[in-house]
């Protein structure tokens, strides 16, 4: 198992590296951080010297030891636009996003796990028909659409939610939450909602699938044989034995679900990280940009190495031959 | 050429299709989807490229059985004057170029190396099916998003909506390579060992003959049920992308940038800019997934399980 975890850990430093190798020549290849820090009525002597002083005229690797080294130590660069240290951007708008996807990781919980049980043990119902057969609709709407849908319905026509940003938000120790007061959670809603609904039908039939093979074994038939009543068949039985895959892959899902935060931040104007991303590409923020794209890279290499080690503890057979 | 199709009508494929009325249905329209985008210069009633016959005056006119509907423009039109049924049409042409041409780069990129990767092995196919796992880990919208990102900075707004088209297949293509190599990679690993090979290597056939000829037929049917789900991808990905701003410019929209461009008048009322782009892009998104769907009950090739 110590191997397993080694292993786990060194491929997951290498794939940052990697990233931070990307990161690197991206912002090595465009824009010119002294023009972005003096402007243009600076002398071409003065740029020289400062280009030195920068260190812009090293090697290429030397630079990118130089890169690697503060980024490990948590400097990933000033921010042009907000004259800010990168990181520090981003961790300011790091909670409206780590908010948006717990409040939608709830809604996919609460919702999936009822419904994905029940399509797997009553197939033929007609309510387990319907929900796969919405699954598949729910799957082909983008996740824009869907929350310009629920800003259209309950926003302009009905005028019962907000449609654009965070509301009131308390700040607890640097931490802007939105959890602590009812606009707060009002403005949450929408944005959860529109966030989990490309996931949700994926859930539900994941659990559907993995139940329903459960549902075949032995021990399961024997439980029937035993004559155990059925709630507790399938919620103490086979339920538990479901949960394995579903932990694996909803783990990784919830490191996809970053990407689609940027979709969801940009309709409800959610002063998150994606927006702020986008925002970075409009000013042409290559710092921020690069930065974003390192925090993000490291988030999903823990979320995904996290994952895999807990699904190694749970599952012996997969240490050798790797999750499949 | 007669017999072909003989034998194409006897084919259990066939039947199948014929007795599966959702697979019929969503065929038919699916059809009727792309015959309207090919053929959109001869049918759209206005050519939205056309500078000449857009009037600004005529924007956001509701569509023609509401009040202020105006009979030429059956849908309405959109911000800039623009017949929204014409535009809607020239961006279902874009959006289903992007989608058919990215999933062609996309599987050429993707069995080329599962063919290596699984045919070689060793040290090669883990490298490969690592990087493959890294990618697809990382999602394919978020490669797609930040590359299209980076590409946008490097180039300047005004010189990547010039290129788009062909970037965007590039882009959305590279982001979903790792699809088709797993799933090549994997029945690749299950032809190897087969006799036919043997015979092929034993006859002494060069290795790159065996992969082409003799291996790649024998793994084609996952890769077309697969190339199903991937083209109603890679159209939700290019209108996602579009819908950022980081695809088709509001002047050669997509469906994406027209949902983009009309959002933000949803809230002045003139849902139909919104409205019908959206309900065309997600009725070709369900359609191709319904027929994939069908294809791969029909099929059944052991799918890479991911």
């Amino acid at each position: 198992m110590f191997a397993f975890i080694v292993k786990r850990v060194v491929q997951s430093i290498f794939v940052m590296i990697v990233i931070a190798f990307i990161g690197f020549c991206i912002k090595h290849q465009i824009g010119d951080p002294v023009r972005d820090i003096v402007g243009i009525s600076v002398s071409a002597e003065e740029r020289e010297a400062l280009r030195e002083e920068l260190g812009l005229n090293d090697p290429f690797m030397i630079q990118f030891g130089r890169f690697l080294k503060n980024a490990a130590q948590g400097d990933l660069g000033l921010s042009y636009f907000f004259k800010k240290p990168a990181l520090e951007v981003i961790l300011a708008k790091a909670p409206a996003t780590i908010e948006l996807v717990l409040v939608s990781s709830l809604f996919i919980i609460i919702f999936s796990i009822p419904a994905g049980i029940f399509a797997a043990i009553r197939p033929r119902h007609w309510f387990s028909r319907f929900m796969m057969g919405t699954s598949i609709v729910g799957v082909s709407i983008p996740v824009f659409l869907t929350a310009i849908l629920l800003i259209f319905v309950f926003s302009v026509e009905l005028n019962w939610l907000p449609s654009y940003g965070r509301g009131e938000t308390v700040n607890i120790g640097g931490w802007q939450t939105g959890f602590l007061t009812i606009d707060g959670l009002i403005h949450l809603i929408l944005p959860g909602i529109a966030l989990s609904s490309i996931m949700l039908p994926l859930f539900i039939r994941l659990i559907r699938s993995e139940m329903m093979e459960v549902l075949e074994t032995d021990y399961i038939k024997y439980a029937w044989a035993k004559g155990l009543k059925p709630g507790r068949i399938w919620l103490l039985h086979a339920f538990k034995n479901t949960l394995l895959p579903v932990i694996t892959v909803g783990g990784v899902q919830l490191g996809i679900m970053i990407a689609y935060t940027i979709l969801t931040e940009t309709v409800f104007q959610w002063q998150g990280m994606g927006f702020m991303f986008l925002e970075a590409v409009e000013r042409s923020d290559t710092s921020l940009l690069v930065a974003y794209m390192v925090f993000v890279g490291v988030l999903f290499v823990v979320v995904n190495t996290v994952v895999d080690i807990i699904y190694g503890l749970v599952n012996p057979m997969v240490r050798i031959t790797g999750r499949k | 050429m007669k017999r072909a199709l003989r034998r194409f009508r006897a084919s259990y494929l066939f039947f199948s299709f014929k007795r599966d009325p959702v697979a019929v249905v969503s065929f038919s329209i699916l059809m009727a989807l792309v015959g309207c985008s090919l053929l959109a210069p001869l049918i759209s009633p206005h050519d939205p490229y056309d500078t000449a016959t857009i009037d600004i005056m005529n924007a956001e006119i509701p569509p023609m059985w509401m009040d202020g509907g105006d009979k030429s423009f059956f849908l309405g039109t959109d911000i800039q004057g623009r017949d929204l049924l014409s535009t809607m049409l020239y961006g279902m042409r874009i959006s289903v170029l992007i989608g058919i041409g990215a999933v062609f780069m996309q599987a050429v990129l993707g069995i080329l190396i599962g063919l290596i990767s699984g045919y070689v092995g060793g040290r090669i196919d883990s490298l490969l099916m690592r990087m493959a796992d890294v990618q697809l880990s990382f999602s394919t919208l978020m490669v797609a998003i930040i590359v299209s990102a980076v590409f946008q900075v490097a180039f300047g707004v005004g010189k990547y909506e010039d290129m788009a088209v062909p970037l965007l297949i590039v882009i959305i293509g590279f982001a979903e390579w790792p699809q088709y190599a797993r799933t090549v990679r994997a029945s690749v690993l299950g032809e190897k060992s087969k006799e036919y090979v043997e015979a092929a290597r034993v006859s002494g056939f060069s290795a790159i003959r065996i992969m082409i000829r003799h291996i790649l037929p024998n793994t084609l049917s996952p890769v077309l049920v697969i190339s199903t789900v991937q083209v109603a991808n890679a159209v939700m990905s290019e209108a996602a992308l579009s819908f950022l701003g980081l695809g088709m410019p509001v002047t050669k929209p997509s469906l994406g940038s027209l949902i983009n461009s009309g959002f933000e008048y949803i809230f002045s009322g003139s849902w139909w800019i919104t409205f019908f782009p959206g309900i065309l892009l997600v009725l070709l998104v369900l359609v191709i997934n319904l027929l994939g769907d069908w294809l791969r009950d029909v099929l059944n090739p052991k799918l890479y399980k991911g």
